[in-house]
């Protein structure tokens, strides 16, 4: 088996999880649930296996290195990486709620990763990329990408679910209270805070180690900078009483915006930067 | 008491101004937004294409904003600025009430604000408050730094205290920032980031830099031993490779190969592979055939220098090459930029492609021309910097990293155990306090009372 197909098998089966968390979420029923954990637990390691058989492939064409060196290898990551910080919430925090936004997400970048438009191709790298601070400059962005990503979900369900005390009935109203919501989004974005700031250092470090400058102002790192600076304020926010809730909520929202710019809205911005 | 002065009232009025968390709110919502535009209109290109693009009125305003280099614009770097202030106001202002935390001069523990925290948690022992103490005691010491117990009018009272200093951690991520803006100030008043373009073989003193300005003079020679690259099959670039020799003083001080990610330092100065390019080597050979004749005539020619063309026809000037020029789709490679001025009309440019004779046959012109006899070389072409704010810059790095995961993840914690005799029955009381973090805070209480149930 390839690499390649390995992957398929993991969109379907990242597929398959969402319609377990929809189901049981719907249907109030816990074993579809419990099925869904071990279907996304058992697709996070798929995942691991096809990277690392990637690997393995890459060096059996004499091209070795790691596979983080295009669009489609850091979206096959950025979806295990989701896989995971989301298991590990459900496991911490036991919210089994937290699979309805993060697996269809996972799923949604898989399906993404097998559009004719992405090339799937092994290649070598061109020399910028030669560095093993691209390893660590992929991981970290993505670790942090994927925390944003389930932030983000999280915060949608905040903004979805009525407020007051009106009628609670509708699906809607069964996703867990708001302190719960609001408390994971504010983990999810610290989590998330600390590997971006992580990825811009190792990124900046990298750069200073090719170019010769650790801030050049190109549109990917800046827009990098502004989802940073976006969730600083987020963190800051918090601090003031005032803001809680919904625009914490809101702005959870606009940085995960601010992250799906940085990582495809670039390519459209003139730099050095564009994963093609 | 005197009355405070206008001047007491007004830096009264600033210190407060900067101190508070909404106006970091406001800069950092205002970096964010006003950086998107130098990322939609690109930097520091030519004036005359912004001019064309944006039309007379539009370009006078972005450059008087000064949008076509934004960020080093006197308003961006005013933002930096007030985020500066305001981080360091902001930090000296809470600083000495949180070092009252850190450093008390003796710890208190109000057992009134354990009874009434959230998150406390009653159960009921079946020994003696005594035994239950000393069961706990052993556990408890161990994972609390303070750990103290007190007895009360019926029981005991465990107090314990760990990670005071964890409030720290929002100072080292707000000296991180502080440290990077330094390095970046000190890297842009003492630093230099220049390119030169060396041929192989061939070495040079000194580099110039970006925005016309004036060169600079470095103390010691680059040389350029060698330059090659290699593609893989598919024709992706696979390496650059620069031999450089450092020349101080007439003698070679430092060889090196220096690659994309392989960067030569010395003196405090980088060298960086960023590009290469293709020149001739030497005096070119120009030859003219005459058509109506059959006649050929050779002239030596060097590149920039007019020429006269046989029988006093005009002149002849190399003007330029390139390594590839594209020509109705084909590329020719080598080829050279050329202009003829004839004695009378119009100068009319020519293109003669060095590895393809009869080329210009297809001009229609009385003369054929080609060029002959000319070696290319290679040159590489270098970046030269020197940043002495890098060490700042990086400590920063590590200060935010440090900072961030100690305010994130860590905090500072109280607990109280209460331990009281009451009917006949001993009940204990576990309740913690934080100042932030109290999901966190609750996580803590119902794990320990999970073990503390077990012990007693
Ligand atoms: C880009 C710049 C900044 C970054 C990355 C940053 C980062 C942080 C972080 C991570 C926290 C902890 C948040 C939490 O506990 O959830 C924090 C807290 C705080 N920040 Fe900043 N900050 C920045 C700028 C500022 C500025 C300019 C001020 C000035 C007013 C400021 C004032 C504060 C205050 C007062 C706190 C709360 C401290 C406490 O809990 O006692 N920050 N900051």
């Amino acid at each position: 088996m390839t690499s390649s197909e390995i992957f398929s098998i993991i969109t379907f089966i990242y597929g398959l999880a969402t319609l377990l968390y929809v189901f049981s979420w719907i249907f109030k029923k816990a074993l579809p649930g419990k099925i869904a954990t071990a279907v996304t637990a058992g697709g996070a390691m798929g995942n691991l296996a096809g990277i690392i058989l990637r690997w393995i492939e890459s060096y059996q064409m004499g091209i070795g290195h790691a596979p983080l060196s295009n669009l489609y290898e850091s979206l096959i990551f950025f979806a295990m990486t989701i896989a995971l910080t989301h298991l590990f919430i459900e496991y911490r925090y036991k919210l089994r709620f937290v699979g309805v936004v993060a697996s269809p997400i996972a799923f949604l970048v898989m399906a993404y990763a097998s559009l004719p438009k992405v090339n799937d191709a092994i290649q070598p790298l061109i020399p910028a990329l030669q560095s093993n601070w691209l390893i660590a400059h992929v991981m970290t962005c993505f670790v942090g990408y994927s925390a944003f990503a389930i932030a983000f979900g999280v915060s949608i369900m905040f903004l979805l679910k009525p407020s007051g005390n009106g009628p609670q009935s509708g699906i809607v109203s069964r996703f867990p209270d708001f302190d719960i919501l609001d408390d994971l989004t504010h983990q999810m974005v610290m989590f998330g805070f600390l590997f971006l700031s992580i990825g811009i250092i190792t990124g900046a470090v990298w750069a200073n180690q090719a170019w010769g400058r650790y801030w050049g102002w190109d549109p990917k790192e800046t827009w990098s900078l502004i989802t940073w600076l976006i969730y600083a304020t987020l963190l800051h926010a918090r601090l003031m009483r005032d803001w809680k809730g919904k625009k914490i909520a809101v702005l959870s929202c606009v940085g995960f915006f601010a992250v799906i710019f940085t990582y495809f809205g670039v390519n459209l911005l003139p730099g050095l930067h564009s994963y093609q | 008491m005197a009355k405070p002065s206008n001047s007491d009232y007004f830096t009264h009025r600033m210190w407060t101004f900067f101190a508070s968390v909404k106006l970091s709110v406001v800069i950092l919502l205002s970096l964010a937004v006003t950086s998107i535009i130098g990322t939609v209109i690109p930097q520091n290109e030519n004036l005359m294409l912004y001019h064309q693009k944006f039309g007379d009125m539009l370009f006078k305003i972005f450059n008087t904003l000064d949008i076509f280099d934004m960020y080093h614009s006197w308003w961006f770097r005013f933002l930096l600025c007030m985020l500066t202030v305001n981080i360091i106001v902001c930090s000296i202002n809470r600083l000495s009430s949180t070092w009252k935390i850190i450093f008390p001069k003796k710890p208190s523990f109000n057992i009134n604000r354990f009874r009434k925290a959230k998150n406390h948690q009653e159960w009921s022992a079946a020994n003696s408050p005594e035994v239950v103490k000393n069961a706990y005691t052993p556990w408890l010491s161990k994972r609390w730094a303070m750990f103290k117990v007190e007895s009360s009018e019926n029981g005991y009272l465990l107090f314990g205290e760990k990670g005071r200093w964890t409030r720290l951690g929002v100072y080292a991520v707000h000296l991180s920032i502080i440290l990077m803006v330094a390095g970046g100030l000190v890297g842009s008043i003492f630093g230099f980031n220049g390119f030169v373009n060396i041929p192989e073989g061939e070495s040079v003193d000194s580099i110039f830099l970006r925005n016309n300005q004036p060169e600079i003079k470095l103390d010691f020679e680059i040389k350029c031993d060698d330059f090659n690259f290699s593609l893989y099959e598919s024709g992706m670039p696979k390496e650059y490779r620069s031999s450089l020799s450092i020349i101080k003083n007439n003698q070679t001080v430092v060889q090196k190969d220096i690659l994309v990610n392989d960067p030569l330092r010395f003196e405090g100065i980088n060298i960086f592979q960023s590009s290469y390019g293709k020149m001739p080597a030497t005096d070119l050979t120009v030859t003219f055939t005459e058509k109506a004749s059959g006649l050929i005539y050779k002239k030596e020619a060097t590149m920039g220098t007019p020429i006269e063309m046989p029988g006093n026809s005009g002149t002849f000037i190399v003007e330029d090459f390139r390594p590839n020029f594209s020509f109705r789709g084909v590329n020719l490679s080598n080829t050279f930029l050329c202009k003829m001025i004839p004695g009378q009309g119009d100068p009319e440019h020519i293109i003669i492609p060095a590895d393809f004779p009869r080329f210009d046959m297809m001009r229609q012109g009385d003369f054929v021309i080609s060029i002959s006899n000319a070696d290319f070389k290679y040159y590489t072409g270098l970046q030269v910097t020197k940043d002495p704010g890098v060490p700042l810059v990086y400590a920063g790095f590590l200060f935010m990293i440090i900072g961030c995961y100690v305010t994130f993840f860590m905090f500072h914690q109280k607990i109280c155990i209460e331990i009281s005799a009451a009917d006949g029955k001993t009940s204990v009381m576990a309740a913690g306090i934080s100042g932030r973090n109290r999901p966190g805070m609750n996580a803590v209480i119902r794990r320990l009372s999970n073990q503390l149930k077990k012990l007693s």
